[in-house]
């Protein structure tokens, strides 16, 4: 029973990291209906910013200590919302009345891009993410046992779920986010600038995106400049459980599938650990294709 | 107010208009009447900026504001009621008023255009948490109108109001835009196949054919002129 327990407070930190992500991909495809597949590698790069930014940080805020870790979070999270503008900018905008598939493939060449010249940069071997916050073991009892950094994954991707869920559904920039996912013509004809949703859509979706690279570090603190392809892969993954362009089933399908792996990892074997994700994938396009909370689309011919 | 000269749109390589030139007056309800195909709404998605147009000039309050981008165009006043209404079925009934008011920062004034539009349409004011897919057309076109007018605009275009409705609402939805008209000046730039109630509260219209402005006149003679008669108003 605390196994159980244990392994699944693990599956709710790695699946809350996993739904962050997704909520890039999904909230992208609901725009745009394409998969920006250089989205994983925005994970990587929050990484990267943070581990970059976290001495200059300690210098000012000594650490480690909530509030340093908060900063250096907030940091990467601006970061990467300024890259993912410039990528959408400079790779993607240019191509937006070009067929999808042309897309997709810049998506797939700026992805490769973004992984070698972070090897270039930032070099090939792994690195050690320094302790931007205090990981110490908060509750102890018999064999279960949960940690602040398991907390403080938990406690950040609810946080950011709610801001999320007010950005969309209570502001005015959320609701042109809807009107643009629903109809883009009538959207502009609203005085939208459909452009600047975009960006800002980018913008929100890579920030998110560099907290759950954060979080990933805080937990898993080796971080490399390919680390972003697995997660991202299951990201998406998760986003298709859940019903693309869809965000409470990009946050469901991430947790599903964080429990998921972790549970058949802790009681099967790990070496199916990074298949469950793309088994879910190949049962949920034979099952629901549309995913779990996501809308039937007919397809206009 | 709007004076179009010689305007082409064309599909790719497919000319849908091949040059039209046509003016609205301050003030005045004015019709493009025309068949299935005729370029119709193609003319107002031009002027609205949905399609960019291959020559051509579109003076808009003396300022030409042809292949500005459409949310450039709404700022200067000119709403687009758009063909199929588009309205978001996904939003509320309210959320899709308040879309139409997306340029207005000020609380006040929203509060104030939503008020009127309610009292236009009262209809809306009662569904105002709905869903808006969970309306009638006609309740769908009223709120199509409704949020055009949430942009205070000093141009209204509108691309088939009577489509699909039974004819107790069409002459409603009628009644409406003559009553907009009349009381608070709005210029309306209105396309129609129901050429009868088109011409019936116009001034002037214009009879598009394949892409070509083929007739114009004050609405009245247009319904007397014979040619019009037979192959728009089934006389």
């Amino acid at each position: 029973m605390t196994e159980l327990l244990q392994q699944l407070i693990n599956g709710l930190a790695l699946g809350s990291i996993l739904a962050l992500i997704a909520l890039g991909y999904t909230m992208v495809y609901g725009i745009l209906r394409f998969i920006n597949f250089a989205h994983g590698d925005l994970f990587m790069l929050g990484a990267f910013a943070g581990f970059y930014i976290s001495p200059a940080v300690a210098a000012v805020l000594p650490g480690p200590s909530l509030g340093s870790g908060l900063v250096v979070l907030g940091l990467a999270m601006l970061i990467c919302a300024v890259l993912g503008v410039v990528i959408e900018r400079v790779a993607y905008r240019p191509l937006r009345r070009r067929p999808k598939l042309t897309v997709l493939i810049t998506a797939i060449g700026i992805s490769l891009f973004l992984e070698n010249t972070g090897q270039l940069v930032f070099g090939a071997t792994p690195k050690k993410f320094p302790e931007i916050i205090p990981v110490y073991p908060v509750l102890k009892f018999g064999g279960l046992s949960i940690t602040s950094s398991q907390l403080i994954v938990l406690g950040v991707t609810l946080l950011l779920l709610v801001a999320l869920r007010h950005i969309v559904l209570k502001t005015r920039m959320g609701m042109a986010m809807r009107a643009l996912a629903f109809n883009p013509e009538a959207a502009a004809l609203m005085g939208i600038n459909t452009d600047w949703i975009v960006s800002f859509t980018f913008g929100l979706g890579s920030a998110l995106a560099a907290a759950a690279g954060i979080l990933f570090a805080i937990v898993y603190p080796s971080i490399d400049p390919l680390m972003g392809i697995l997660p991202g892969l299951k990201a998406f993954v998760a986003a298709v459980l859940g019903g693309i362009g869809n965000l409470p089933g990009a946050a469901l399908g991430g947790i599903l599938i964080g429990v998921t792996e972790t549970l058949v990892a802790g009681y099967l074997s790990s070496t199916y650990r990074d298949a469950i994700a793309f088994g879910i994938l190949i049962v949920i396009l034979l099952v629901k294709p549309s995913g779990l909370l996501g809308k039937k689309e007919i397809e206009k011919v | 107010m709007l004076e179009i000269k010689n305007l082409q749109v064309s599909y790719g390589a497919i000319p849908a208009l091949h040059g039209i030139s046509l003016s609205v007056k301050a003030g005045s309800i004015v019709t493009l009447i025309g068949a299935n195909g005729a370029g119709k709404t193609t003319a107002l998605k031009a002027i609205s900026g949905l399609l960019k147009p291959k020559t051509g000039e579109i003076l808009y309050e003396g300022k030409n504001i042809a292949g500005l981008p459409p949310h450039h165009i709404v700022k200067l006043g000119l709403s687009h009621v758009p063909e199929g209404r588009m309205i978001f079925t996904n939003l509320t009934v309210l959320e899709n008023l308040q879309l139409g008011a997306y340029l207005e920062k000020d609380r006040r004034v929203i509060r104030r255009e939503l008020e009127h539009v309610f009292g236009l349409f009262p209809r809306l004011q009662e569904r105002q948490p709905q869903l808006a897919g969970t309306l009638s057309g006609g309740e769908q076109q009223m709120l199509a109108i409704g949020r055009a007018l949430m942009g205070r605009p000093r141009l209204l275009l509108l691309d088939e109001p009577s489509l699909g409705l039974a004819p107790l609402l069409i002459k409603t939805i009628f009644e409406k835009i003559v009553e907009i008209n009349r009381e608070q000046g709005l210029t309306v730039l209105l396309v129609e196949q129901n050429a009868n109630l088109a011409l019936e509260i116009s001034h002037f219209g214009y009879v598009l054919e394949t892409g070509r402005i083929a007739l114009s006149g004050e609405s009245a003679s247009l319904r007397q002129n014979p040619q019009v008669q037979s192959a728009y108003l089934g006389g």
